[in-house]
């Protein structure tokens, strides 16, 4: 077992463990904030595949962007004063069985599949140049198009939270 | 315990996807749903990374990866901005409360 396996299965602990932290705990704010140990394992997890760039991103994105618009959510829709800040739960039991049951047949044939794997790791020192080269080249549309959805959300986010 | 493989990835984000489904169908209050969909985002990116790391050997998965990113951004801030004003309309965000589309 080599040390990048080691650093793996910490990574891994971390992801899923604070996982089921956000989704099992009753307090709102201690979901949002385990949320954010998922989002760190994710971006450990990146790392270890390579793809230094999206590991940032995500740090600045998840982390310091959408977390803490949820943070801003749970705090300007629930009185804070009032300590109990909890999520209600609703039919745990027959959900629960079906998520099981779906997370066993994914696994079943995630590890029944014979996955095509090629040898060796791609050789690149970095990705960022590469994703730079292919989004203004093959990806070209589809950067352009998502500019403009990312105006459209700010105007359409900014209009609806405005005071009437 | 092994030497780690692209099965190993698939794994957890196959765990990661049911927590956030989980979330999604079991909870009652918007936020937490949100929450929900962020980790099958998450998910979603994990797999398309490690086939491309493990598979494909290429930056294309990558670079979809980019635009979920990008796409979960936009949803989380219109997402938020409805919660807001469904709370400002009902004073509650729990959905199985909230029964019209006008006050």
């Amino acid at each position: 077992m080599e040390l990048t396996d080691i650093i793996f299965y910490i990574f891994a602990l971390v992801t899923i463990g604070s996982a089921m932290i956000v989704v099992f705990s009753r307090n709102l704010v201690y979901s949002a904030f385990s949320l954010m140990f998922t989002f760190l394992g994710v971006a450990g997890l990146y790392v270890l595949l390579l793809a230094d760039f999206l590991a940032v991103t995500q740090l600045m994105i998840y982390v310091g962007g959408i977390l803490v618009l949820m943070i801003f959510g749970v705090m300007l829709t629930h009185r804070v004063v009032n300590v109990e800040i909890s999520s209600g739960a609703m039919r745990v039991i027959p959900a629960t069985i079906v998520v099981g049951v779906f997370l066993g047949t994914l696994l079943l044939v995630l590890t029944r599949t014979k996955w095509m794997v090629m040898e060796g790791s791609p050789d690149v020192i970095g990705t960022t140049s590469m994703i730079g080269t292919a989004l203004v080249t093959d990806y070209l549309l589809p950067f352009e198009v998502s500019g403009v959805v990312l105006l459209v959300a700010i105007v359409a986010a900014a209009f609806m939270a405005r005071k009437r | 315990m092994m030497h780690v493989t692209l099965t190993h990835y698939l794994v957890i984000s196959a765990i990661l996807f049911s927590l956030g489904l989980l979330a999604l169908v079991t909870r009652r209050n918007a936020i937490m749903m949100l929450m929900g969909i962020e980790l099958i985002l998450n998910a979603a990116n994990v797999n398309f990374l490690a086939f491309s790391r493990y598979s494909a050997l290429d930056i294309h998965g990558h670079v979809v990866a980019v635009f979920v990113i990008l796409l979960a951004a936009a949803e989380a801030a219109v997402a938020l901005a409805i919660v807001l004003n469904i709370y400002r309309t009902f004073s509650t965000v729990n959905v199985d409360q909230i029964n019209q589309l006008k006050e």
